[in-house]
């Protein structure tokens, strides 16, 4: 184990900034891409059922 | 020649819809096991850094994202290419479902980048090869998104992608071979197939766990946005019809 307490496994040994700005960004983009994308999907559904069959 | 392309009926957009959608879960599922197990590994299995102390974790981050963003274009422009030259539409719609994933990559491997180079190297950015190279990557995942965006006529816009997609794909070797060809602070490949690996062995098993975790996120949004943009571009069409109003007699 390479930690004895939570504080610190948070400072990881002085680079927390560093270490944690890395993996916060990701998790921020990496939930966030796909909520906007199932967003795009809902939106498209919407419409799609707006649109109808295209008239011949 | 019609005989030929056979393959490409199946991958009608209609079918492409229903199978992706099958799959995304499983993908999702696979995604979190590999993290969970990954970061696990990252965080708590490997040891602290003889020369760099714990800075280095940010490695299981930043090698599978620069990874999955050198494939990825690669994958976005081969997928371009074939919807340009066999007018196969749904190569081009997962082309364009790839570049934003590509381009989230990209960046994440330049931000975690950063975050590094300040406490190994002393400076968030220098204009070393690899890394403006890298630069460059995203410029062309933005780049290309802003084409097919301009352009209304959504076939002209697709094979205007491709050209720029296939053209700026030379940049992905420049970027995997800038640590050999040039002088460059950043450091040489990290996993090599002809050498023994310089880390401990559960820092590369950390490290390719959270790559596996990262394709099967890439699969699962991918193929979300691939379907997103299906019932945009088939709206009119009978089976989407069916789709979004079960109900209705058409």
């Amino acid at each position: 184990m390479n930690w004895h307490s939570g504080a610190e496994f948070f400072a990881m040994g002085g680079y927390g900034l560093y270490v944690w700005g890395s993996y916060g960004v990701a998790a921020v983009l990496m939930f966030a891409e796909p909520w906007l994308v199932s967003r795009r999907h809902l939106r498209a559904r919407q419409e799609a059922a707006h649109a109808g069959p295209e008239a011949e | 020649m019609a005989g030929n392309f056979r393959l490409f009926n199946f991958a009608a957009p209609s079918r492409f819809y229903a199978l992706s959608g099958a799959l995304i879960p499983w993908f999702w599922g696979v995604a979190v096991v590999l993290a969970a197990i990954g970061l696990y590994m990252g965080f708590f299995v490997a040891p602290t850094d003889a020369t760099q102390g714990d800075a280095y974790r940010i490695i299981f981050i930043h090698v599978p994202a620069a990874w999955m963003s050198m494939v990825l274009y690669l994958v976005m422009a081969g997928w371009a290419g074939v919807g340009w030259a066999f007018k196969a539409r749904l190569a081009s719609m997962v082309a364009r479902a790839i570049a934003p994933t590509g381009a989230m990559f990209a960046f994440l491997a330049l931000w975690s980048g950063a975050f590094w180079g300040k406490p190994t190297w002393g400076t968030w950015w220098v204009w070393d090869a690899r890394i403006t190279s890298e630069l460059i990557l995203l410029f062309l995942y933005l780049g290309y998104i802003a084409l097919v965006e301009a352009i209304d006529d959504v076939r002209r816009a697709d094979n205007a992608g491709a050209l720029l997609a296939l053209v700026g794909a030379i940049n992905v070797p420049i970027i995997y071979f800038s640590v050999k060809w040039w002088n460059t602070l950043h450091q040489g490949a990290s996993i090599s197939m002809t050498a023994a690996p310089k880390m401990a062995s559960t820092m590369v098993t950390a490290m390719l766990v959270m790559t596996f975790a990262c394709w099967a996120y890439a699969f699962a949004v991918v193929f979300m946005r691939t379907r997103a943009i299906i019932l945009e571009r088939e709206q009119h069409a009978d089976w989407v019809g069916k789709l979004v109003n079960p109900g209705a007699q058409a």
